[in-house]
C-alpha cells in the first residue's frame, strides 16, 4: 500500500512552465473516444436528404421506396415527425424587433439552402442508410435565390421567408458622440467598402451525434462532437420538451471546433427526438460534404468605413456601417455575432465619435454564426485596414500614425468610445519588441530599392495593432446585450481521500489543452504534483455544470473558478490542519503543499494527510464537513482584453499574382502565461487561421444559391508547408481583473493575422495603382487588380479590385 | 460519405487482370492505389459493380532498363518514380514531376500508371509523359498493344483504354544526354492540383537551344504540348528573351477552362509565364 503520508513538497510553481500536454498521446495516436468510435448495440444510423436547391417548395416526400428496402427500420419527413420536429433556437435576439423566423428541424413545405434538412431515414447499417437515402424521392419547385445582400434589401426583392415579409432580420445602431460633426471638422475623411467574406469553420472531425435511451427510465444519453455539452442539454430540454433531469450529454474527446461546434444543431435534435420515439440509439455522423453545407458559416459582412481626421493625423471619429449576412435562418448567436463587433470596431484607438450600425440579412444560404474570433476579426480587419489608408491620405507611415492614436500605456485603464473598460495594455512595448524582430526600417529600405528598379516581386509591409474582448462576461452586460445566457464558469476541485485531486470544470476543450494547463493551476494552488491532478470534462453526468468552451473564455473565466475552489478546498484543509495541529487556523502558513505553524516550522501537515484526516473524519473539528471539496462559480468583473502587434512581409510576385510571406513577427501580449507551449500552440494556429482568410479561404455562392466551394479541393486550407516559420514573442502586461493577469489567447492569433497580411498585400501593389484587394487575395485576384489598375493608371483612374 | 456495394477481386498476373475485368463488363474497374477512384466511390460520383485490384502484380512493378528506354510499371508509386536511380538518371523530368504530386501520403499510396490511366488533365504525370513521348503498354483480351502518349488521352478523364484492357507499364524513351528538365507547377496550396503546369525538356547545343520539349498541364482537356513554342525554341538563342518570346505562344491551340479561382485568360497568361520560366529553368539560362 502507499504511504499516504509520503508526500514531497512541490516547490516549483508549474504556472509558466510548458509542461507537455497531458491529453495528446492519446489524442496524437487516436487511442481515444470521438464520437463516432461510440458503437452500441441496436444503434440506427441516421442519413439526411438534404435539398439541392437554395430556395424551393417541397411538393411530394416518398418515404417508400426507402422503407421498403431491407435493414431500413424507419423513415421522417416533417409530416411524420410532427410534434417532434423541434424547432432550432436562437438565443440572441439582438434588438426587440427582430426577424426571428421558424427554423423547424426538417423543412416545413420549403427549403431554404442547399444542404437543408428535408428527411432522414434510419438503417441497422450505415451503408445501408446510406443507399437508404437516396432511394426517398423529393420533388422540388423551385424558387428564386436570394443571394446578393445589397439585392436582397431592395425593394421588390424575392423573400427568403415570405411571411416575414422582408429579407431585413434587424439593425442595431449605437452612437457615442457625432460623428458628421467630427467629419465636417476633418481635414481628412477616407471612405472605404471592404468585403470580409464568408468563411467555413473546417473542423478536423466533423460533427457526430449518438443519442441512447437508457432502459424505461426515460433517459437520454447524448454524445455530440461539440463545444457546449452543458448548453446543448439546457437547449435540448428547451426545445424537445424532454425534461433537462432526464438528459446526459457528453462531449468525448473532440477535433476542433472554431466556433463552429459552438451550436444546437439539428441533427443532435433529431438524433435525440428520433432515439426517444424509437427507443433505440441513434447515430449520425456528417460526410465532409455534409459539413461544407450543413455546419454554420462564418464571417459575411459587406462594410462601409468612414475614418475622419485631421492633417497632423489625429482620428476624430469613426463611422461603421455592416451588411451582415444571416444565412436562411438564426442559429444559436447568428444575430449577435456582428453586434460583438460593436465593440471593436474602434480598435485600440482614441476618438471622440463613433456612429456603428449593423443590419442583418436573410439569404438563401447556409446560416453563419460564430466562427473563430467571431465579430472581433471583422472589425480588428475594418480598423487595421482603414487606418492604413489614413494613413496613406495623409502620407504618413502607419505605424507614426497608430502611435499617435491609440491609448497610451499610462492611460490605463481607459474607457473606449465603444463603452468598455480596457484594464491593461501596453502598445508601446509589444510594437516596439515587434519592430526589433522584424526589421522594419531595413524592409522598408529595400521595399524602396525594389520599387526603384521595378523589381517583379514586390516587397509589401503589413501592420496589425490590434486588441480583442474576450472571456464574453459578465452576466449582467450579457444581459444588456439581449444575450439569453450567462457568462460565469464552475469548477469543483475534490482533494480525495489518497490526496489525488479531482478538478471538474465546466469548461469543454476541443483541442485546447485544458487538462494539462488547468492542471498547473491546480497544482499550484494546492502545492501538488500536476500529474496528481484529472481533469474532468464534457459530461453533464460527471461535470453537471459549466458554460462550456468558445470566445477565448475557459482561461479568462474558467481558470478564475479554478483558483476559487482551490482556496476553498484549502481553506477546510486549513480548518482541519489547525485541529490536528492544535493551534488557531490564523497561525497556520500554507505554503507548497504544507500547513506549518507559524514560527514552528516542523510542526506541519500536508494537504494529503488532511485529505486523509477528513476521508476518516475520526478526528475533525466540531462543525466540519468530513470533504476538502471546493466548489466555486464565478461570474468575472470584465472582459479581457489581449493585445499586441503583429508586421507581415510578403514577396507578390506581380507576373502571376502569387503572395508569399516572406517574414511574420507577432508579438502578442496576453499577461500572465499558464503554459507558454499551449500559448504558442494557439498562435501558430490562429495566426494560420487569419493567414487563412487572407490568402485561401472564402466561401463563394453562385447565383443560383449553389456553394461553389463545396469541397476542400475548392475551399483551400493551408497546410504547414504553405504558412511561413512564425516570429513569436510575447510581452507581459498582466490583467489587472484576472487573479492569474491571465487574458484569453483562442481568437488572438486570428483577429490580429488576416490585416496584417492584407496590408502588407496591398502596400506591396500601391505603387502599381492597386488601392484595395478582395480577399481571398489569390494570385488571380491579385494579378486581376494589378491589370485593372495598370489599365486605369493609363487612362488616369484610380484602381481597386 | 461511403461508397456503394461493390465486389473486390485480386487477380496474381496481368491475364488473371484481363480476365476478371472481361467477366466484370463493362461495370468494371481497375484500382491500384485508389487515391483518385476512392474519393469519387466515396462522394457516389462512380458506382462499379467490381474493383479489380492490380496493385500488387509483379508484372505492374518497378522500373526495368530496357536499353533504349526505361520501362516503369504501371502499379510502380509515385513516391518510387521520384526515387527511383534508373529514372532519375534517364528521365529526371518525370522524378521532378513526380516530387510535386499532392503530398507524401498520397505519393506513397497513387501510381504512376493510375494516374495515367485517370487522364485527368490537371494530373502532373501525363504532362511529363507526354513531354517526354512516352508509350503506353496495355493488355487486353486479345494480346498487348502500345499506345504512344500522345493517343493515349483523349478527352476529360478519358483514355484510349478499353473497358477490358489494363495499363501494365510506360515505356520512356531515353533522352540521351545534354537535355535539361523542369515541371513549373502552379497551385494555391502545397496539395491542391495545378491551376496550370508545364513540362520541359530542353537540349542547348552551342549557346542556342537544339530541341525543346513543352507540355501544357490543365490547359485543355488533355495534357497537351505547346508546339509552337517548340518550334519557334528550336534553333532560338538560350536568353531569356529569345525563350520569353517563343513562350509568348503557349497558350496557342490550348482551351483552358474557367474555374472560380482561375478563369481562361488568366490560366492562358500562366501558360506564357510558366512556359518561359521552364524554359529558362531547363536550359540553365541565367
Amino acid at each position: 500500500m502507499t504511504d499516504i503520508a509520503d508526500h514531497p513538497a512541490v516547490t516549483t510553481p508549474s504556472i509558466g512552465q510548458s509542461v507537455r500536454r497531458k491529453e495528446d498521446a492519446r489524442l496524437l495516436t487516436g487511442t481515444t473516444n470521438w464520437t463516432d468510435n461510440i458503437q452500441l448495440p441496436g444503434t440506427l444510423h441516421m442519413q439526411i436528404v438534404r435539398s439541392p436547391f437554395a430556395h424551393a417548395k417541397i411538393t411530394r416526400v416518398d418515404l417508400a421506396p426507402a422503407l421498403a428496402m431491407p435493414g431500413v427500420v424507419a423513415a421522417f419527413s416533417a409530416a411524420e415527425l410532427g410534434d417532434d420536429n423541434a424547432k432550432v433556437i436562437c438565443v440572441w435576439p439582438v434588438v426587440d424587433d427582430i426577424v426571428m423566423p421558424d427554423f423547424p428541424s426538417l423543412a416545413v413545405g420549403e427549403v431554404r439552402h442547399v444542404g437543408d434538412c428535408v428527411a432522414v431515414v434510419l438503417a441497422t447499417d450505415r451503408y445501408l442508410a446510406a443507399d437508404a437515402v437516396e432511394a426517398i424521392e423529393v420533388d422540388y419547385e423551385p424558387l428564386p435565390a436570394v443571394i446578393d445582400m445589397e439585392a436582397a434589401l431592395a425593394d421588390g426583392a424575392d423573400l427568403v421567408h415570405e411571411s416575414a415579409g422582408t429579407n431585413h432580420c434587424y439593425t442595431k445602431h449605437y452612437v457615442c458622440g457625432d460623428y458628421e460633426k467630427a467629419a465636417a471638422a476633418a481635414d481628412v475623411v477616407v471612405k472605404r467598402r471592404f468585403i470580409n467574406q464568408r468563411l467555413i469553420p473546417s473542423t478536423m472531425e466533423t460533427r457526430a451525434v449518438v443519442a441512447s435511451p437508457m432502459g424505461t427510465s426515460g433517459e437520454l444519453t447524448i454524445w455530440s462532437a461539440t463545444q457546449i455539452p452543458h448548453v446543448l442539454r439546457v437547449l435540448l430540454a428547451l426545445v424537445t420538451g424532454i425534461p433537462e433531469n432526464k438528459l446526459r450529454v457528453i462531449a468525448p474527446d473532440v477535433g476542433g471546433g472554431f466556433g463552429g461546434k459552438l451550436q444546437l444543431y439539428r441533427e443532435e435534435i433529431l438524433a435525440t427526438v428520433i432515439a426517444n420515439r424509437l427507443g433505440r440509439p441513434v447515430k449520425w455522423t456528417e460526410s465532409r460534404s455534409e459539413n461544407m453545407v450543413a455546419m454554420h458559416h462564418g464571417r459575411d459582412q459587406i462594410q462601409f468605413i468612414e475614418m475622419a481626421a485631421t492633417r497632423e493625423g489625429k482620428i476624430l471619429g469613426m463611422k461603421v456601417e455592416l451588411l451582415a449576412n444571416m444565412g436562411a435562418y438564426l442559429q444559436l448567436l447568428t444575430p449577435g455575432i456582428p453586434v460583438l463587433g460593436q465593440f471593436m470596431f474602434n480598435g485600440i484607438y482614441k476618438m471622440d465619435a463613433y456612429d456603428w450600425k449593423s443590419t442583418g440579412v436573410f439569404t438563401t444560404t447556409t446560416p453563419t454564426d460564430a466562427y473563430r474570433g467571431a465579430g472581433r476579426p471583422e472589425a480588428t480587419f475594418a480598423v487595421e485596414r482603414i487606418v492604413d489608408e489614413l494613413a496613406v491620405e495623409l502620407g504618413m507611415d502607419p505605424m507614426e500614425l497608430r502611435r499617435k492614436n491609440w491609448i497610451k500605456h499610462e492611460e490605463f485603464p481607459y474607457e473606449t468610445i465603444a463603452g468598455l473598460t480596457y484594464d491593461s495594455g501596453n502598445y508601446e512595448a509589444a510594437t516596439d519588441r515587434a519592430m526589433e524582430l522584424f526589421d522594419y526600417d531595413g524592409l522598408r529600405a529595400e521595399q524602396a530599392q525594389r520599387r526603384e528598379s521595378k523589381d517583379p516581386v514586390q516587397l509589401g509591409l503589413g501592420i496589425s495593432t490590434f486588441t480583442e474582448m474576450c472571456g464574453l462576461a459578465p452576466s449582467r452586460t450579457l444581459n444588456a446585450l439581449k444575450y439569453v445566457a450567462g457568462g460565469w464558469e464552475h469548477c469543483t476541485i475534490r482533494i480525495l481521500p489518497t490526496g489525488k485531486v479531482e478538478l471538474v470544470t465546466g469548461t469543454s476543450p476541443h483541442g485546447q489543452g485544458h487538462e494539462t494547463a488547468w492542471s498547473q493551476i491546480a497544482a499550484d494552488s494546492l502545492g501538488i504534483p500536476v500529474e496528481d491532478v484529472e481533469v474532468i470534462h464534457g459530461d453533464t453526468g460527471r461535470s453537471p455544470y459549466g458554460m462550456d468552451t468558445y470566445g477565448s473564455r475557459s482561461l479568462a473565466v474558467g481558470g478564475v473558478a479554478i483558483l476559487h475552489a482551490a482556496e476553498e478546498a484549502v481553506a477546510k484543509a486549513r480548518v482541519i490542519a489547525a485541529h490536528l495541529l492544535e493551534v488557531s487556523a490564523d497561525d497556520l502558513e500554507f505554503l507548497d503543499g504544507s500547513f506549518s505553524v507559524k514560527g514552528d516550522p516542523g510542526s506541519s501537515k500536508t494537504i494529503q494527510a488532511v485529505a486523509w484526516e477528513a476521508f476518516t473524519s475520526h478526528n475533525l473539528p466540531d462543525g466540519t464537513d468530513p470533504n476538502l471539496f471546493g466548489i466555486s462559480t464565478v461570474d468575472p468583473q470584465v472582459f479581457s482584453y489581449p493585445h499586441g502587434t503583429h508586421l507581415c512581409a510578403v514577396d507578390i510576385d506581380t507576373e502571376t499574382g502569387m503572395t508569399k510571406i516572406r517574414k511574420y513577427v507577432a508579438v502578442d501580449d496576453i499577461g500572465v502565461q499558464v503554459n507558454p507551449m499551449i500559448v504558442e500552440g494557439q498562435i501558430h494556429g490562429g495566426l494560420t487561421q487569419g493567414i487563412a482568410q487572407a490568402l485561401w479561404e472564402g466561401a463563394s455562392y453562385d447565383e443560383d444559391g449553389n456553394l461553389t466551394t463545396a469541397s476542400l479541393a475548392d475551399y483551400l486550407l493551408p497546410s504547414a508547408v504553405d504558412v511561413p516559420f512564425y516570429t513569436t514573442d510575447r510581452t507581459v502586461t498582466p490583467s489587472t481583473t484576472h487573479p492569474l493577469g491571465t487574458k484569453g489567447v483562442g481568437e488572438a492569433g486570428t483577429i490580429a493575422s488576416t490585416p496584417a497580411v492584407m496590408n502588407a498585400v496591398i502596400d506591396a501593389l500601391r505603387p502599381l495603382g492597386v488601392t484595395d484587394v478582395l480577399m481571398p487575395a489569390t494570385p488571380q485576384t491579385v494579378w486581376r487588380a494589378i491589370q485593372v489598375a495598370q489599365a486605369a493608371g493609363s487612362t488616369g483612374n484610380g484602381g481597386a479590385a | 460519405m461511403i461508397p456503394a456495394k461493390f465486389d473486390y477481386v485480386r487477380p496474381g498476373s496481368v491475364d488473371e487482370a484481363v480476365a476478371a475485368l472481361v467477366a466484370g463488363g463493362d461495370d468494371a474497374k481497375v484500382i491500384t492505389g485508389g487515391q483518385s477512384l476512392l474519393p469519387l466511390l466515396r462522394i457516389r460520383l462512380a458506382a462499379p459493380t467490381v474493383l479489380v485490384d492490380c496493385g500488387r502484380i509483379a508484372d505492374m512493378l518497378g522500373v526495368t532498363d530496357a536499353g533504349n528506354s526505361l520501362v516503369i510499371g504501371a502499379a510502380t508509386t509515385h513516391h518510387a518514380v521520384m526515387t527511383d536511380p534508373l529514372v532519375k538518371q534517364h528521365a529526371p523530368l518525370l522524378s521532378l514531376t513526380a516530387a510535386t504530386v499532392a503530398d507524401p501520403a498520397i505519393r506513397h499510396r497513387g501510381t504512376f500508371g493510375g494516374s495515367l490511366a485517370h487522364a485527368d488533365p490537371a494530373g502532373d504525370m501525363p504532362t511529363a509523359a507526354l513531354a517526354l513521348d512516352c508509350v503506353m503498354v496495355v493488355a487486353g483480351p486479345s494480346g498487348r498493344r502500345e499506345i504512344p502518349a500522345a493517343d493515349f488521352f483523349v478527352d476529360y478523364f478519358t483514355s484510349d483504354l478499353s473497358f477490358d484492357e489494363v495499363l501494365v507499364g510506360v515505356r520512356v524513351p531515353k533522352l540521351g544526354p545534354g537535355w535539361g528538365y523542369e515541371y513549373q507547377k502552379f497551385n494555391r496550396t502545397a496539395q491542391s492540383w495545378a491551376m496550370v503546369g508545364v513540362a520541359a525538356a530542353v537540349r542547348r547545343e552551342n549557346g542556342s537551344i537544339a530541341e525543346a520539349r513543352v507540355a501544357l498541364t490543365n490547359m485543355g482537356a488533355t495534357p497537351l504540348r505547346a508546339s509552337s513554342v517548340e518550334d519557334a525554341l528550336r534553333g532560338a538563342s538560350a536568353t531569356v528573351e529569345a525563350v520569353g518570346a517563343a513562350a509568348a505562344n503557349a497558350a496557342d491551340g490550348t482551351h483552358a477552362t474557367s474555374e472560380l479561382h482561375a478563369q481562361a485568360d488568366y490560366r492562358e497568361h500562366l501558360a506564357r509565364v510558366l512556359s518561359r520560366r521552364a524554359v529558362v529553368a531547363a536550359a540553365g539560362i541565367g
